[in-house]
């Protein structure tokens, strides 16, 4: 075999394709075959888009950036192990981490055997594989740092402020942070078990609250991965619609992280700008979409809301005083001189890095990873509008605050073409019952959100997996971090606004 | 002899009954220079009131120092409160009242806060421990020069005697009188935990200092070391007024009206002072922790400039 030439679909060709997996297709592998692809995948230029497991099989979407390809592939694992991703993609280890406390299938080869999510407070053992009794919890053990003088400082789960529960674990040498270790899985809600079970529209109420910033995102996602597995196309109106509503969830979120971001840095005067300019977007979309984050507003086959011309109107008029104000937010914040003592050369994350783990976002676009899943792989209706996306090459905080002033800006005008060229029509079409498998991809504020379904003969949900973009932006924290001072800590991660918790699920 | 009697303790009285309004009143200007309403400026009396109200509780494995020390640096903090003059400067322990004496009263309630800090044995308490102690042995010696170039100018460190002093015209316009109020300034910024040295609102237990320290106190030990940061601010505000902007003070001997029109002078220069520093907070983010060197001996060499200037003109 030629290693590092073969396509992903070449690789893949040694398994048996699945019917009814769309719009990429579902191959399964068996041992050898499977081997082969990780060892493909320690050569090849394979993106790793998600992993994630099921009763007795793992499943990993993949993307040839050669060939554009987007494949998943499965490991049918009967005797409950697979050869881990987790050697060859780093991204992968926490991934397989979670799939061992999930499902209880073992990641052969992962250096790495701490649970992850399962911290011995379940009352089950490997809820969504073989359940077996609790296991009492075992210490869990921190990587080490050793040398003179160094001493660990524990943060959180409980922190002083109302923010996500996650623990960090650093060790210091004196102020300088030499490593820095998260652990999360405190809001683990049992997000697959909720959806299994459930039809679709009763499914998609639990996609959109993986996390709930990211309601659109992962509503969409998730409508996309099952309009996918039944066949079903959305009316254009509500596509269009749709965008209109992702848009302002990313602006929304964008314009709140900048002041939160400013907020940590000791001045709250950006914060308070930055809340009003959030504000006048929510207040819009509780007038216009009856729900201040349009919760449960995107429904697979479509919309559950429209608008008409005297609300598009209204919204546009917002949007362009929003514009207009969010003018000043930027310049306070690049007047500002001991704001951007602050943010510029701190944190730091090196563009090897963002792609050695596949890191999407603005983290990812700040350090030389253009990508974004509006135009790779792409989906209706931003294949029909010309948009560009910021990318910064240094990587630090001030590159992810540039990111986002670009990316509002790009998103206002996006949001003006859509008002304009608003389709009529229905908004929402019936989803038919069948049984199918499908996968959503979506760029949401952080990155790109995956939605895998597979659908029961009944059109119910057989089981569903939310892919969160924090899966591969935590781990480059840690190395952000790494060299900075223990005070710069909450600046860089309020850059990042990872979500706790997308990857707690 | 008993007119100084009484009015030291109505400037202890005073100064406790001040302090809390003059803190919640920066963070009533502060929430409105935000955009926000803010609490009314008399919120630091509920709290101070609630948390007396509260049980104590006492992390585990501490000593006596923990439990000690919020009393210690309130009474120490009050005292060097009730000495520097504010209304008048016929003070009963106006022989106390020397700038030497007002920085080790505040450095030993530092110390005590510091201990407190370490003694809890959390990270917090000994990172806010560390950097507190940072920021001491920059900002002491800062302090000690503009003491030295303020009692050049005035041929004392007494305060009773620097402020008749100067009331009489004797620094007039200085250079060095300038430097050493600017230096001054930042000292007091960096003592009091304010921003750009430290956020005194962060909710961010990474980046604190001064609340770092005393993360784990609660109930009347809490209120104990608030009621010591109220006192500090009140403090350095009346330092500043009392070195460099005492007209209006009475002097000993001076009539009701004198008094009456000082008591209006001091409270007018007290909030308008507080008001500036809320504006300066407002307008400036936290800097580096590793800033603190340059921002302090910054401090330090305009200190220093200021008693080298005094030279150097007296020369000419």
């Amino acid at each position: 075999m030629m290693m590092g030439r073969a396509t992903l679909m070449e690789v893949l060709s040694l398994g048996r394709p699945v019917a009814g997996a769309r719009p990429w297709p579902r191959v399964v592998l068996d041992d050898r075959a499977w081997r082969a692809l990780v060892g493909h995948m320690a050569v090849a230029d394979w993106v790793l888009l998600a992993e994630w497991g099921g009763p007795d099989e793992v499943h990993v979407a993949l993307r040839d950036e050669e060939t554009g390809e987007i494949a998943i592939a499965t490991r049918a694992s009967a005797d409950r192990r697979f050869f881990a991703l987790g050697p060859v993609r780093p991204g992968a280890i926490r991934l397989e981490r979670a799939i061992r406390d999930l499902w209880g299938l073992a990641p052969e080869g992962l250096e790495d055997q701490r649970p992850w999510l399962d911290h011995g407070h379940w009352p089950v053992h490997h809820p969504l594989g073989a359940a077996s009794p609790p296991q009492p919890a075992r210490p869990y053990r921190f990587l080490a740092a050793e040398g003179e003088g160094l001493h660990q400082v524990p943060v959180g789960p409980v922190h002083a402020g109302i923010i996500e529960p996650g623990h960090f674990r650093f060790h210091v040498q004196g102020e300088t942070v030499v490593r820095l270790e998260a652990r999360l899985g405190y809001v683990h809600k049992g997000i697959s078990a909720a959806m299994a079970g459930q039809t679709p529209a009763g499914a998609a109420r639990v996609a959109g609250r993986v996390s709930g910033d990211s309601t659109v995102a992962y509503a969409l996602a998730f409508a996309h991965a099952v309009e996918a597995a039944s066949d079903c196309s959305p009316p254009p109106r509500a596509v269009w619609l749709r965008a209109v509503l992702a848009e302002i969830e990313r602006i929304a979120n964008h314009v709140f992280d900048i002041g939160a971001i400013c907020n940590d840095a000791g001045f709250p005067l950006a914060l308070s700008e930055a809340s009003l300019l959030r504000e006048m977007l929510l207040r819009a979309n509780e007038s216009l979409f009856g729900h201040r984050l349009a919760m449960d507003r995107v429904i697979p086959g479509g919309l559950a809301c429209d608008i008409d011309e005297a609300g598009a109107a209204l919204l546009a008029a917002t949007l362009t005083r929003f514009g207009k104000r969010f003018q000043r937010l930027v310049a306070l914040y690049r007047d500002t001189p001991s704001l951007l003592d602050r943010t510029i050369g701190a944190g730091v994350v090196a563009g090897a890095l963002v792609y050695r783990f596949g890191a999407g976002g603005f983290v990812g676009r700040a350090a030389s990873r253009g990508v974004d899943a509006r135009k790779v792989p792409g989906y209706p209706p931003y294949d029909q509008l010309d948009f560009v996306i910021p990318v910064r090459a240094e990587g630090d905080v001030d590159a992810r605050i540039e990111i986002r002033i670009a990316e509002i800006r790009i998103s206002l005008d996006l949001l003006a073409r859509l008002l304009a060229g608003l389709p009529s029509g229905p908004v929402a079409a019936a989803v038919p019952r069948a049984a199918g498998e499908g996968l959503g991809v979506v760029e949401g504020f952080r990155g790109k959100i995956l939605v895998w379904v597979r659908l029961a003969e009944d059109g119910t949900v057989a089981q569903c997996h939310p892919h969160d973009p924090s899966w591969f932006q935590w781990p480059l924290l840690e190395a952000a971090i790494e060299g900075n001072i223990l005070a710069d800590f909450p600046l860089c991660n309020k850059s990042f606004n990872c979500s706790y918790s997308g990857v707690d699920l | 002899m008993t007119a100084s009697v009484l009015w030291q303790i109505a400037q202890i009285v005073l100064v406790a009954l001040l302090a809390p309004l003059v803190t919640g009143w920066v963070r009533r200007m502060k929430a409105r220079l935000n955009g926000r309403k803010g609490a009314p400026a008399i919120q630091p009396y509920r709290d101070l009131y609630r948390l007396l109200q509260k049980e104590a509780v006492v992390a585990e494995g501490t000593s006596w120092v923990y439990r000690a020390a919020p009393y210690v640096t309130v009474a120490v903090s009050w005292l060097a409160a009730a000495i520097v003059p504010t209304v008048t400067t016929d003070l009963a322990l106006a022989p106390a009242a020397d700038l030497v004496a007002l920085v080790a009263l505040l450095g030993l309630a530092r110390f005590w806060t510091a201990l407190a800090g370490l003694d809890a044995g959390t990270a917090f308490g000994g990172i806010g421990a560390s950097r507190e102690m940072l920021i001491a042995g920059l900002a002491e010696p800062a302090m000690l020069m503009v003491t030295f170039s303020v009692s050049l100018l005035a041929g004392t460190t007494a305060l009773p005697r620097i402020v008749p002093f100067v009331l009489a015209g004797g620094i007039g316009l200085s250079v060095s009188a300038g430097l050493a109020l600017a230096a001054l300034v930042m000292v007091a910024v960096a003592e009091n935990g304010r921003l750009p040295i430290d956020n005194p609102a962060t909710h961010l237990e990474l980046t604190m200092v001064h609340e770092a320290m005393v993360l784990d106190y609660s109930g009347r030990h809490l209120a104990a070391m608030e009621m010591a940061g109220h006192l500090r601010l009140t403090l350095y505000i009346a330092l500043i007024i009392c070195l460099f902007l005492p007209w209006g003070m009475a002097v000993p001997g001076a009539g009701a009206a004198a008094l009456a029109l000082a008591m209006a002078a001091f409270l007018i220069k007290m909030f308008g002072l507080a008001t500036a520093l809320a504006l300066f907070e407002t307008a400036t983010a936290k800097m580096r922790v590793f800033r603190y060197a340059d921002f302090l001996g910054g401090a330090l060499l305009l200190g220093l400039l200021a008693t080298v200037f005094q030279y150097v003109s007296r020369a000419l």
